[in-house]
């Protein structure tokens, strides 16, 4: 295969705009196994899920996904914060290992992909809107505007949670429980309360990053399982708690998964994510940017 | 209550599974058959995975390919040479899922608790991605094993011949489970579990145990997988590498009791046995959701399972026993 | 006869902070050592170090004359060394006795010319240890369960269980009731009588006092003094450390 000077920059660039909608896949897996300590296998679940609910509300109505999923966030915020209270009650009250927690999150993946089957079947599902069609053209760029809205709405989204995490005193009451509980509650506040909300938070932009996948590739109940190693690798790559080194991660993971596509074949691509995981987990254990 | 020694135990687990594969002829109904291959095979997997879930308390994701390791070498080997007797695969791929098993366990060990289990899935998802490109085994197009003709002891069909090896793999995997579980080793094991590092400091060799539990656990694992592809006939990567291993495999352990060889046995005999009866009336899509809400069901509300319920149930008579005397 | 330990200017750095700097420490066979220091000194830190569940980044550490600084933990264990921990680490899914059966098939087993015990075997020799220092009748109780001074006790019941030439005894005292230290102190004792070599490392000086043979001082990760237990405690730098300027 010639390897063309457009072949390449087009890789590179639909690297960098997947790289960005990675980051909004994972950035709720760098609150809530990052910062929180919570191994959310079944994230990826509820990704899925917002595709799922974009595609409903969409086919229905018509109304643009991204936006569907923006208005339904609440509802995401408020499921996450009641499985958090599930998950404090049954297993992080008691201390102890963190390994019965992850056995139930991998239950709750199972159950939410069999209930999604159950109601949708296994067909591949898309939706439409007003730019999933058009690509522009960019001298030998190709932009299609699929890749390039999410893309857009995720760095918006990104860059405020990272402000938001750093300038606002809920947002610095996370990062303090990821590092001393004890002290946050010498200051009167409730880390419980700030654990409840943060997974919610995590959950609700798992809900909004579905949108984004719907828009970007067909989705199909099953293959939420196929980003696990995605957002955790993105995660572990950034530095566990970090959102700015999670879009770092993200970027590096979205580049080597488009080049391997293009040069070695999409067959490839899921050992690029998990394989990146394992490098991650193996020899950076505190990340780019970690703590 | 004395323990049965190894020299009762083993010929008594063996017996026991002669006079299952004799019973069983009086059943008609061929379908019997099947179902019961699937479940023997869930029976060898949990009892493989809980050498290293429960009893060393490292929680593997990566059952699928361990499992596959086993199919994907009888499929190589039939390829090699169609008339290969079943042992010799069996063998071969017990040995080969068992190095597999010492390479994860060399590579991922040093790994804290859920890093490690992570490692497990990534790892089994980079094996399979390189079967799928793997053009031998027929990669992501699959491949044809087909049973041969006769079939050994003159039993009817292939089916039932499958079903007698998988009844005594079975009662192989219990009795090594059984033996690692009363032996010094298992005592290791168990404290490597409570807490590794007061462990090393009782003169456990953390490292060398860790890995012993990898490789016995993948290879049975591995052991598990070596017929299925004379049951399915048709190999293709993305069934047999198929997470439900992974979830089932953990769940059945789990509900039945992870701390002895009993509690996968009968996880493995309960769940299989609903699953296969839901796959037929319902669908095999409701299998997955009744796996899933038990597991988190057990895990949530009995974490020690039927077996720990048990256990827990008998020392409460054993108290009111004592109390009123 | 060389002495039984020889640590050698032990270093032992975590990123920019050095917990140990340069630390000289001997122990004779049976000899009866006491461990004192303020809280962060590199105490803990040392013990770890001896017994491999660190390791130190210069200097040596020598036991019965040969080199275990580069050995992992348990096969210092296998050449006579244990150790209790400061907060006790029971095998909380196992009951008490099996608890000092863990040490015993691999620890007691693994000592040179030693005689290889099954599981019952060692069992029998668990049941004997508990019955001799009072933790018989809670043999079958779950080790999670137990008080804070059975805790400690079966604590060190286990670093006894591995039949050790040397004991390393952290902060086994600490948060105890008089009477209850008494019971420790009682319990660390019969060690003297088996010939077992013990560092204790205690907060408690009374208990500290009675005893030691010898007295060391750690400070900021150096030792200051070492040696007779009333002439230590004598010594102004010493008082300085514990009271302030």
């Amino acid at each position: 295969m010639e390897i063309s000077s457009s072949l390449v920059l087009n890789a590179i660039v639909a690297g960098i705009l997947l790289g960005g909608f990675y980051a909004a896949m994972a950035a709720g897996v760098s609150i809530s196994f990052g910062m929180l300590d919570i191994t959310n296998i079944a994230h990826p679940a509820f990704i899925i899920l917002g595709s799922y609910i974009a595609y409903i509300i969409n086919t229905q109505w018509g109304w643009d996904p991204i936006l569907i999923s923006l208005v339904v966030s609440p509802l995401f915020f408020a499921l996450g914060m009641a499985l958090y209270r599930i998950y404090y009650l049954a297993f992080e009250r008691q201390g102890g290992e963190s390994l019965r927690g992850l056995a139930f999150f991998f239950g709750i993946l199972f159950i939410t992909e069999v209930v999604l089957i159950l109601i949708f079947g296994v067909d591949y599902r898309l939706v439409k809107s007003s730019y999933t069609e058009t690509t522009l053209q960019f001298g030998e760029i190709d932009l299609p505007l699929r890749l390039v809205v999410p893309f857009i709405v995720s760095m918006i989204m990104i860059f405020g949670l990272n402000w938001f995490l750093s300038h606002t005193f809920f947002g610095r009451a996370v990062l303090a429980v990821a590092q001393d509980q004890f002290a946050l509650r010498l200051m009167g506040v409730n880390p419980i309360k700030i654990k409840e909300l943060a997974f919610g938070l995590s959950i609700a932009i798992a809900g909004v990053a579905g949108s984004f996948l719907i828009v970007i590739q067909p989705v199909q109940p099953s293959i939420g399982r196929d980003f696990i190693g995605l957002v955790f690798a993105i995660c572990v790559l950034g530095g566990m708690g970090s959102i700015k080194g999670a879009l770092i991660g993200a970027m590096i993971l979205g580049l080597a998964e488009s080049f391997t596509a293009t040069f070695a074949g999409p067959s490839w691509a899921p050992a690029v994510s998990f394989g990146l995981l394992l490098f991650a987990i193996a020899f950076k254990p505190s990340g780019l940017l970690g703590r | 209550m004395k323990k049965m020694s190894h020299k009762v135990f083993i010929p008594v687990a063996y017996a026991v599974a002669a006079v299952v594969v004799l019973v069983s002829q009086l059943v008609p109904n061929d379908y019997f058959f099947s179902a019961a291959y699937t479940v023997l095979l869930f029976i060898i997997l949990a009892t493989a995975w809980n050498i290293l879930g429960g009893y060393t308390g490292y929680v593997n994701f990566g059952t699928a390919a361990f499992f596959a390791m086993g199919a994907y070498t009888t499929v190589a080997l039939f390829k090699l040479s169609p008339t290969l007797p079943l042992p010799v695969m069996i063998l071969a791929g017990t040995f080969i899922a068992g190095v597999t098993g010492l390479g994860m366990g060399a590579l991922t060990l040093r790994l804290k608790g859920v890093f490690f289990s992570i490692a497990t899935l990534a790892l089994s998802v980079v094996v399979f991605t390189f079967v799928v490109n793997w053009d031998y085994a027929g990669g992501a197009r699959g491949a044809y094993v087909i049973a041969p003709r006769d079939v050994p002891f003159g039993l009817k069909r292939y089916i039932h011949f499958l079903y007698v090896v998988m009844v005594f793999l079975s009662a192989t995997a219990i009795v090594v489970a059984r033996v690692i579980e009363t032996s010094t080793i298992g005592r290791g094991l168990e404290a490597i579990r409570d807490d590794e590092l007061a462990a090393e400091c009782c003169g456990v060799p953390t490292l060398k145990l860790k890995l012993l539990s990898t490789t016995i656990s993948g290879a049975l694992m591995g052991m598990a997988g070596t017929t299925y592809p004379y049951f399915v006939s048709y190999v293709e990567p993305a069934s047999t590498f198929n997470l439900s291993y992974a979830v089932n495999s953990i769940a059945m352990p789990l509900i039945g009791g992870m701390t002895t060889w009993v509690g996968p046995l009968i996880g493995a005999i309960l769940l299989g046995t609903v699953q296969q009866v839901v796959q037929v009336t319902i669908s095999s899509a409701w299998n997955l959701l009744i796996v899933g809400v038990l597991l988190v069901l057990f895990v949530t509300l009995a974490p020690e399972g039927i077996m720990g319920l048990w256990f827990r149930w008998r020392k409460k008579q054993k108290l009111k026993k004592g109390a009123a005397q | 006869m060389s002495d039984l330990l020889v640590v050698k200017g032990v270093v032992k750095r975590f990123g920019g902070f050095t917990a140990l700097d340069g630390v000289d420490l001997n122990l004779k066979v049976g000899e009866r050592l006491g461990l004192i220091g303020p809280n962060g000194s590199g105490k803990s830190t040392l013990v770890n170090c001896i017994c491999g569940t660190l390791f130190n980044e210069e200097g040596s550490v020598r036991f019965e004359d040969k080199e275990i600084s580069k050995l992992p933990a348990h096969k210092r264990i296998h050449r006579g060394l244990a150790r209790s921990f400061q907060l006790p680490k029971p095998f909380a899914s196992m009951s008490v006795v099996d608890n000092l059966v863990v040490p015993i098939l691999y620890a007691a087993n693994s000592h040179e010319g030693a005689v290889r015990r099954n599981p019952a075997q060692a069992t029998e020799e668990a049941m004997a240890i508990l019955k001799q220092i009072g933790l018989g009748p809670k043999a079958h109780e779950m080790s999670g369960g137990l008080t804070q001074v059975d805790m400690r006790k079966l604590e060190l019941a286990r670093a006894m269980a591995a039949k050790p030439k040397l004991l390393i005894s952290d902060e086994a005292m600490a948060g105890l009731s008089n009477s209850e230290v008494d019971e420790i102190l009682a319990l660390l004792f019969t060690m003297k009588e088996q010939g077992i070599a013990v560092i204790m490392i205690e907060h408690i000086m009374r208990a500290v006092m009675r005893f030691s043979e010898r007295v060391a001082v750690l400070v900021a990760g150096r030792k200051i003094a070492d040696g007779d237990p009333e002439a230590v405690m004598r010594n102004p730098e010493v008082e300085r450390a514990y009271l302030g300027e």
